[in-house]
């Protein structure tokens, strides 16, 4: 089964690489731009046929390792 | 004083920093990361990229076998000084509070770095004096400090800023360069004083830092 995690800077927290590529598509005429965020995504294949397990060990991942709870959240697609 | 250097892959600055201790009489060990037992008065986690800082900066060194004798030192109350990617793995490791992102601008900045000493109520600053202004090289990508509000009213409030930019090169919280943890025990710090311990070289303040350890 194959998970995709998305980690994003948290709603607040002020995302360097976001706020320049806001400024280039302004550059670029695209005045409609509010924001843009940019977010981290990993793709992981795991030996797991069951959702929510799946679900569940993503998480574990996510809180020990692929995210810092301190500046960043993080969504689990599946 | 007995100094352990951790050497994780990708470590750089661990010669710069032995050479420093040793300069000052101090008996330096370098521990290679997989190592987990070994005894000191002062742990250094040096500057470099640890584990190409993939993922996040530090993320993985956290996990290295070293670090468990690291938390252990941390536990029996021994000093930590974590310089550069040594800052941001005792962030990783939760042993100082607050998070690394990019510099503001994204770009990597490598310059001298005018700054002010906040708090020299602890071993690390107190051969200088509160206020004092001292330069010290910079060389990072991601030194822009995170705090929210809290945890930066707790720093504060416990004095636990040790060092604060004049100029602040990339965006970090407060100005924030330096900080210690509430035992004043635990230090991180984003300028290199290992890089300022030679006046042949132009500066020598970095001694004076490591020299309150001694005592």
């Amino acid at each position: 089964m194959q998970v995709i995690v998305n980690v994003f800077l948290k709603n607040g927290v002020l995302d360097p690489q976001g706020k320049a590529l806001e400024k280039a598509l302004h550059s670029l005429n695209f005045s409609g731009v509010k924001e843009v965020r940019m977010a981290k995504q990993l793709k992981i294949t795991l030996d797991e046929n069951d959702t929510q397990k799946a679900k569940e060990l993503v998480a574990k991942m996510c809180e020990e390792l692929l995210v810092n709870s301190v500046i960043e959240d993080y969504e689990i697609l599946l | 004083m007995k100094v352990a250097i951790i050497r994780f892959l990708g470590t750089n600055c661990e010669f710069d920093t032995q050479y420093a201790f040793e300069k000052i009489g101090a008996k330096v060990q370098l521990i290679w990361h997989e190592e987990r037992e070994f005894e000191a008065d002062l742990v250094v986690l040096p500057g470099g990229f640890s584990y190409g800082d993939y993922l996040r900066c530090a993320a993985i060194a956290k996990l290295a076998p070293a670090m468990q004798g690291v938390l252990k030192h941390a536990k029996k109350g021994g000093f930590i000084l974590g310089i550069c990617n040594g800052f941001q793995i005792l962030l990783e490791a939760g042993l100082l509070k607050g998070a690394m992102k990019h510099n503001e601008n994204l770009s990597f900045i490598s310059k001298n770095q005018t700054l002010r000493v906040i708090s020299n109520d602890n071993a690390f600053l107190k051969k200088l004096n509160k206020n004092e202004l001292i330069t010290l090289p910079i060389a990072h990508g991601e030194g822009n400090y995170y705090a929210d509000e809290a945890t930066l009213k707790y720093l504060e409030d416990k004095d636990l800023i040790t060092l604060k930019y004049e100029n602040n090169p990339n965006g970090s919280c407060d100005n924030i360069a330096g900080i210690c943890d509430e035992t004043r025990k635990i230090f991180g710090l984003m300028p290199h004083p290992e890089r300022a311990c030679e006046k042949l070289l132009g500066n020598d303040v970095g001694l004076k830092m490591f020299e309150g350890f001694l005592s």
